[in-house]
């Protein structure tokens, strides 16, 4: 892991403080929802009560009348959509029906769609008026479960839509199945006709929310001149920019967006449920308008992640793994679009196999509209795959972390997709998990029992621009455009530190509005930290670079002739020219003006991450609760640039895992009510719920990165949910493949085995 | 709908303000004060986001009527600093990186304020069962735990000093 010519940073790999902590920590940053402009006026939407129902008619009259009430908007007030994709973030948007999911027009697909909005002097004003409008329906039969919605009877979500079949074919009859695609390498017949041992199981996940603390909000004021300004708490204002104006049919640069804090995203925080209607309601008025999601809201309307069901099949001869085979079916929610194509690609991706079949169906259901979740579509994929792997070594009674060891994929291996790995960490992963002080202590007592699981994330690349300009005093201002989410204003001022041999403490960071920078992609994917600081380091380079022309003019020498050696710049035809960083940030006025370096790319050599955890459970045999007794979570970082928000975005994304494997699930009536939308009843893991989370950090540099870095927020979601379920398979001695394994679930299946 | 007239103290100043017999603390506090350290997570109590401190007593603002502020004393998420300097739990939640997107930090540090007053000695599980109203997303609260428990000690150290 640690190589012999491993470079001796400066600043990446200590644990500065970060430079937007003190807003954070005396409540004084600016939120979403804590946005206020002079004259604001406050908007609600009315949403569908109903799964599935025709809208036949809508009685804006009494709202108009209520108290306080300026403006209504339905469907109608959009201009007609065109239908189109755009590429979002992380995923892709089809225009025409995201103008749908904003307000329905004709028919509401899911309980939580939105009919129409009123905006009023008041919020308790807009509320009131909201439940004054009048909405007749004419109600359809719903389908919530993606192996429902897949039958030939089921209830049809969109008339118009025909499955896109392998190779672009299309069937002939409406369906709900959106898409079924396949990707295959090797013969697996072949491959399971070799197998001397062949595990096959099925497997269900419910609907899960990412449960960001924040719920969505923006505010919108469309100005006379038609310009529009956004603020909003969002993970891509350069996506909420080209989403409103593709709705509202006006250019990109007539669209100002400023992002403001963000209270959590996790893939959640990309699509524009308000921006385009408060910025339609506030054009009627003539004042700004900040539309707010409750926590009810969040849970019904936003974009939660799939429920799915998986079926996995795997054959294995002398400990290495022949073939696999799955299909995974997915819930796209009301439209079509689940990340099952990427769970697909991550599923396998830790093993080296080399006969593989893998069939992916994305279903539409009387649900929300579904949108990322932290590596989307993985854990579910982890969670069957994951789990037969565990079958297979308790059933050839081998070590689960020797057999990942044997069969795991290292640079080199061919993945699904045809990719080849370069260098990556896997086997480092799961050799340190061997060699970690937790698996090397035996578990013992009644009840408990241990699980292990691994998970493989692609990490982002794409787009990034930033800016960084000298100041007189040496200071540097870093202007850039990725939202921060969980330390990145610190994760890229360390780079900048490192790349121009400056202190951390000189840089300071502003992460501005879509008018002031250029495009940046969303803070996703793992991407930013990655992506951006590679901007951020060529931006360095770019300050580097003009101020040895400058020193070399100053020198009455050739550029070349000046080096910069860890913050001096040097004349080696004369050694007794020297300057420091800050001397020549002060000389920047007579020497040419402003030194600012600025770099824009589209990231190329992204590394991929890995992860193997370890967990320990106790499981009640009388409540059915689980409890975690320990967990150990190890991932390759690449090259961790601020230590602490590593192991933050470790352990926090095992919480997740934990609370998705455990407790958290949509639970859904017959007709497709959501009866557990507060935090009350969709139970998210408490302090209570977690023991400290054991991290082990690994170094596999990034050969795409100068220091190394790899993406690494995402990853450590995808064990979990496998890791716990092999967990609680070794502690009862009973598989369980359905999600969650909630202690009603848990005591139910063992007495029914008494 | 008849306002009501209100005088309170919020962080240490006297605050009047008109609220609606059904308005919560939370609502006047955010959108009439200008007080947004204090956030809407869920609005029923249920997350703790928008905890402060009433009457020494540690709140969902949600879940209090902005009436029965009369002549009370709040603090808020703004007013635990200590003038310029910060209060030892600010600072171990910098030191420790105890955030990450930081949307729940104002309340985890009202109630870490609020526990540590009474409890500078609290140890792990009486932080966690102290906490367990306070929901955290990003960070699996490991680092929120250490941090408080890092803030106690040195809120121990100071009182000894």
């Amino acid at each position: 892991m640690t190589s012999a010519e491993k470079p001796d940073f400066k600043v990446v790999g200590t644990r500065p403080i970060r430079p937007d902590g003190v807003e954070k920590v005396t409540g004084r940053a600016r939120y979403g929802a804590d946005t206020h402009p002079p004259g604001l006026a406050y908007a609600q939407i009315l949403r569908s009560p109903h799964a599935h129902a025709r809208i036949v008619s809508v009685d804006l009259s009494e709202a108009e009348k209520s108290p306080g009430v300026l403006a209504v908007a339905t469907h109608s007030d959009l201009p007609a959509a065109e239908d189109k994709t755009e590429a979002v973030g992380e995923g892709a948007v089809n225009i025409k029906e995201l103008s749908e999911l904003i307000l329905a027009s004709e028919k509401v697909l899911f309980a939580g769609h939105g009919i129409a909005a009123v905006a009023a002097q008041t919020q308790n004003q807009a509320d009131d008026a909201v439940a004054k409008i009048k909405v007749e329906y004419e109600l359809l039969p719903a389908v919530l479960d993606v192996r429902d919605a897949m039958r030939d009877d089921a209830p049809i979500l969109d008339e118009s839509r025909r499955t896109k079949e392998l190779g672009g074919e299309t069937s002939d009859r409406p369906s709900n199945i959106a898409s079924h695609s396949q990707f295959a390498a090797g013969d697996v017949e072949a491959g399971f006709a070799e197998a001397d041992l062949i595990v096959e199981r099925a497997f269900t996940t419910k609907m899960v929310h990412q449960g960001y603390i924040e719920p969505h909000s923006s505010t919108a004021m469309w100005n006379p001149d038609d310009t529009i300004a956004v603020w909003t708490s969002t993970q891509g204002p350069f996506a909420v920019r080209s989403q409103v104006a593709e709705i509202l049919r006006r250019s990109l640069g007539s669209i100002r967006v400023t992002p403001m804090e963000i209270g959590g995203g996790f893939g959640g925080k990309m699509t524009i449920y308000l921006d385009a209607i408060a910025a339609v309601l506030s054009r009627k008025i003539g004042r700004p308008v900040k539309m707010s999601m409750s926590r009810r809201d969040v849970f019904e309307a936003s974009g939660p992640t799939s429920g799915t069901a998986i079926r996995m099949k795997m054959g294995v001869k002398d400990g290495k793994i022949t073939a696999a085979e799955a299909s995974l079916t997915y819930e796209a929610g009301a439209f079509a679009g689940s990340s099952v194509g990427a769970g697909a690609m991550c599923m396998l991706a830790p093993y080296s196999i080399e006969n593989i079949k893998l069939d992916t169906y994305d279903v539409v259901v009387n649900k929300p509209k579904t949108a990322a979740y932290r590596a989307p579509g993985a854990p579910a994929a982890a969670f069957a795959s994951e789990q037969v792997i565990d079958e297979i070594t308790k059933q050839l009674d081998v070590d689960p972390l020797q057999f990942r060891l044997q069969n795991s994929s290292r640079e080199g291996t061919k993945m699904v997709t045809g990719m080849v790995f370069p260098t990556i960490g896997h086997e480092e992963c799961v050799q340190a998990a061997l060699d970690s002080p937790h698996y090397k202590t035996p578990i013992e007592g009644p009840n408990r029992g241990r699980g292990v699981a691994s998970g493989f994330w692609f990490n982002g690349g794409m787009q990034s621009s930033v800016a960084a300009s000298v100041n007189p005093d040496g200071s540097v201002n870093l202007t850039e455009g990725s939202p921060d989410i969980g330390g990145t204003r610190a994760s890229l001022s360390m780079q900048l530190a490192e790349s121009l041999g400056v202190s951390y403490e000189d840089i300071r960071p502003a992460v501005v509005d879509t008018d002031s920078i250029g495009h940046n992609d969303v803070t996703g994917g793992s991407r930013t930290t990655f992506a951006s600081g590679l901007a951020v380091y060529e931006a360095g380079q770019a300050v580097v670079g003009q101020m040895k022309e400058r020193a070399a003019k100053l020198w009455s020498v050739e550029a070349d002739d000046v080096v910069y050696e860890e913050g001096v710049l040097k004349c080696l035809k004369d050694s007794t020219k020297e300057m420091t960083f800050k001397e020549m940030a002060a000389q920047s006025a007579r020497t040419g003006g402003p030194i600012v370096g600025q770099a824009s790319l589209n990231a190329r050599g992204v590394g991929a991450a890995f992860a193997t955890h370890i967990v320990d459970v106790e499981v009640d045999p009388d409540t059915g609760k689980t409890e975690i007794l320990r967990y150990t979570a190890v991932q390759d970082a690449g090259k961790a640039v601020h230590p602490s928000y590593v192991e933050g975005q470790i352990q926090g994304g095992v919480a997740q895992g934990v609370g998705w494997a455990l407790n958290e699930e949509y639970f859904y009536d017959e007709e497709g009510q959501l009866l557990n939308s507060s935090f009350l009843d969709y139970r998210m893991p408490t302090t209570l719920d977690l023991p400290m989370i054991d991290t082990i950090v690994l170094e596999v540099p990034n050969p795409g990165h100068p220091y190394g870095v790899r993406g690494v927020g995402e990853v450590p979601i995808i064990p979990p949910l496998a890791a716990v379920a092999n967990a609680v398979a070794d502690a009862t001695g009973q598989r369980f493949t359905d999600l969650p394994m909630s202690p009603r679930r848990v005591v139910e299946t063992l007495q029914e085995l008494d | 709908m008849a306002r009501t007239h209100v005088v309170t103290t919020i962080n240490g100043s006297e605050t009047e303000f008109l609220a609606e017999p059904r308005e919560s603390l939370l609502s006047v506090l955010r959108e009439t004060l200008g007080l947004t350290g204090a956030k809407e997570g869920c609005n029923n109590g249920n997350c703790g986001a928008c905890n402060v401190l009433f009457n020494g007593r540690l709140v969902n603002a949600c879940c209090v009527l902005a009436v029965e502020a009369q002549e009370a004393s709040i603090t808020t998420a703004e007013g635990i600093a200590n003038g310029a300097g910060l209060h030892p739990v600010q600072q171990a939640f910098l030191e420790e990186a105890a955030l990450q997107c930081g949307i729940c930090t104002p309340g985890f540090i009202v109630a870490a304020v609020a526990l540590l007053g009474k409890e500078p000695d609290a140890d792990e599980q009486r932080i966690r069962a102290y906490l367990a109203g306070n929901l955290c997303r990003c960070t699996g609260y490991d680092k929120i735990i250490r941090a408080v428990q890092k803030a106690g000690e040195k809120m121990q150290q100071g009182a000894s000093a």
